[in-house]
């Protein structure tokens, strides 16, 4: 069975980056709303922006939309419309069954009452009553994993508990459709997994919409995603495409080259990136070799010096390093300019894009003699997208 | 199974245009919202004195010092009420300024709940007059426990309650729309402009002395003639006499404020609804 729950079209929100004229346009929308005008929506007043314009998709029973884009893109605008707070300025949002939202855990817990007065309020909150509460209640417990402190006022809870109280509470809901906004950021492994297994079983028999800007919980949990940026939809299709198209959104950004950090007493005057020596590129399909290729000169000052290279991803996380000095290289130096070549034979990074830093340490590794952020950027492309970083290739047995 | 399920549809027309399904849904939610109205007032009513010291004593300390105030100006000759009042100045005050706290409570209760479920509001979808509800219900709880202080006050001051005490309800449940009806029609304005919260009490504080509590009704003179436009008057007055004289303390004007009321009460009902979208799409910004 795959009914359509969710389904938008073509619906336009705009935003108005002025406080004061923002309040006025307030004051106008409510005097349309009085006397039964609808808004003027075609054009965009004084101050305003598209917030979403003309975005259009549906979700089915058992589907789960990833949805991504850079901050401001209007991810969130839209999940509050679609859970029916605010209206669209243009377009229709049709929405059938109960909808249940896991959007900013716990709003309406009253800090000085305790976790179980709490419990019943969020629940009253999400339209239960109070028999169904009672039989909830220690599921509730047990998911939430807070003992003791279920007597005591939830202005001593940790944010994680506070997080862990409001996802068992919701996750008691059966909702047809399921709003899910970056929520399982807080909150340790452990629970982070169960809470995925949570959202697994509702999905199997609900629509979800689920925000969030880690990939790696978006290519597990999609089924299929939408690239929001500036408030378009730039791409809808499955999560490894999506994601490609997400990084691609972050290319433009100039490289920093020319410009180290560090003392200056070594430059790098040249760097390349190739699979194939004489052809330099800047896309390595998964397991490919990579070559390095680079002209350092170092001050004379210097008879020895190191290099570390480290590879980030677009979350600017460091997730994997090659070290001269770990690698047990000796880089011996006259003050000439010197042609240095490292080669990884397989490029076992999870798809996705990446950059290259490079620093040059003085013989102690303390000193930073030229530090290079984001000396190169590069993609890496395969038939999947991992959850995490290091994709180790195994050698697999089967007896 | 695809019969039973729910649907909603979001446009951006103006749920006016169709009346029909707008009162339809007013009335679902309000249903719907009794379960989450009550919890929030329990909610608000065990944290209202949890962390302070005096606890419920808090309740009764305000009547108490105003009443305090007014029979000291009026002992010391500084207001000039004398011997006009047909009960005892101190539960004449007293019994008035209960009923006009009842008003004003009103008055202010429903942004001020607004106010404080905004992060509620922008977060999640629920019935919205739950909270108008509870507010209402607060304020009717501050109102029983003041009550409790004319008990020792009339003993003291041997005022005995006429059996018209029983249609006093009425005039409760009047003065408490009429407050909660002007409240319910500020919230749109008043949550897009704080300027509203900033007048509110200037505006109280006049209303209260154009509305006969710390003295009886003048018979003449300018004072009169403001009072007989002011419509909290005839609520206070008859809500006084039917509590400590008896029956034929109505006027006409008591029946038509309260009436009028019920009905912008309504008016207000739907403009809360319809603004609600729009206060949080303006909150947010």
């Amino acid at each position: 069975m795959s009914e359509i729950l969710i389904s938008v079209e073509n619906i336009n929100k705009k935003f108005c980056r002025d406080l004061k004229r923002s309040l006025w346009y307030g004051i106008k929308d409510l005097s349309y709303e009085f006397i039964g005008l609808n808004k003027i929506n075609g054009h965009l007043r004084k101050h305003e922006f598209w917030s979403l314009k003309n975005v259009s998709f549906e979700v089915k029973r058992g589907e789960c939309l990833g949805l991504i884009g850079p901050n401001g893109a209007g991810k969130s605008t839209l999940l509050k419309m679609l859970h029916g707070l605010i209206k669209p300025d243009a377009g229709k949002i049709i929405m059938r069954g109960r909808v249940g939202a896991l959007i900013e855990l716990g709003a309406g817990f009253n800090p000085i009452l305790t976790g179980r007065e709490n419990i019943y309020i969020n629940g009253a909150v999400l339209g239960f009553s109070k028999k169904e509460m009672d039989k909830k209640l220690d599921d509730i417990i047990d998911f939430a994993e807070i003992g003791d402190f279920i007597n005591a006022p939830v202005q001593s809870y940790s944010s994680g508990m506070k997080v862990r109280l409001g996802f068992a509470i919701a996750a008691q809901m059966n909702p047809d459709i399921l709003l899910i906004d970056e929520i399982l950021a807080v909150g340790d492994v452990g629970f982070r997994a169960k809470c995925y297994n949570a959202i697994h079983k509702l999905n199997m028999n609900a629509a979800v919409i689920f925000v969030s800007h880690s990939m790696p919980s978006i290519a597990r949990i999609s089924s299929k995603c939408m690239v929001l940026n500036k408030g378009r939809s730039i791409f809808q299709g499955t999560a490894d495409n999506a994601i490609q198209q997400y990084y691609s959104l972050f290319e433009e950004e100039k490289l920093d080259i020319q410009y180290p950090a560090g003392s200056g007493e070594a430059l790098i005057e040249r760097m390349e990136i190739y699979a194939i020596e004489g052809h330099e590129n800047e896309i390595f399909r998964f397991g490919d070799s990579m070559t390095i290729s680079c002209d350092i000169k170092v001050s004379p000052k210097y008879k020895t010096f190191l290099i570390s290279i480290t590879f980030m991803n677009q979350e600017m996380q460091l997730i994997a390093q090659c070290h001269s000095g770990y690698n047990k290289v000796v880089l011996e130096n006259d003050g000439h300019s010197k042609k240095i070549q490292i080669t990884i034979p397989k490029l076992i990074l999870n798809p996705g894009t990446y950059a290259i830093n490079v620093i040059i340490f003085d013989e102690t590794n303390q000193k930073y003699l030229g530090w290079y952020l984001k000396a190169k950027k590069f993609k890496v492309v395969g038939e999947f997208v991992g959850g995490a970083h290091i994709q180790l290739l195994g050698a697999w047995n089967v007896m | 199974m695809a019969e039973s399920l729910f649907e909603v549809t979001y446009t951006p027309d103006s749920r006016l245009r169709h009346p029909l399904r707008l009162f339809r849904q007013m009335f679902r939610d309000l249903w719907k919202s009794r379960g989450l109205a009550w919890r929030l007032l329990v909610r608000d009513i065990s944290a209202q004195y949890r962390q302070t010291a005096l606890g419920l004593l808090w309740a009764f300390l305000p009547p108490i010092a105003t009443t305090a105030a007014f029979v000291l100006l009026n002992k010391g000759k500084v207001l000039n009420i004398g011997e006009g009042t047909n009960i005892p100045y101190p539960a004449f005050v007293m019994l008035g300024m209960i009923f006009w706290e009842l008003f004003k409570e009103a008055l202010n209760a429903p942004i001020n709940s607004v106010i404080k479920a905004k992060s509620m509001l922008s977060k999640i979808n629920f019935p919205h007059e739950a909270i108008i509800l509870s507010g209402i219900g607060q304020v009717l709880f501050n109102f029983s426990i003041k009550l409790l202080l004319l008990i020792p006050v009339f003993w003291w001051f041997k005022v005995s309650v006429a059996s018209s005490v029983l249609l006093a309800p009425v005039a409760v449940l009047f003065l408490l729309l009429f407050g909660s009806m002007l409240g319910v029609l500020l919230v749109p304005f008043g949550m897009l402009f704080h300027d509203f919260s900033k007048i509110l009490p200037m505006i109280t504080m006049l209303w209260m002395l154009i509305t006969p509590i710390v003295y009886p009704p003048p018979k003449e003179g300018v004072l009169s003639k403001i009072i007989s436009f002011n419509p909290v008057s005839p609520l206070i007055v008859t809500a006084k006499n039917w509590v400590v004289s008896g029956f034929g303390a109505d006027s006409l004007a008591f029946w038509v404020v309260g009436s009028v009321s019920l009905l912008l009460l309504f008016l207000g009902w739907i403009s809360y609804k319809l603004s609600i979208p729009i206060i949080i799409e303006r909150m947010q910004a």
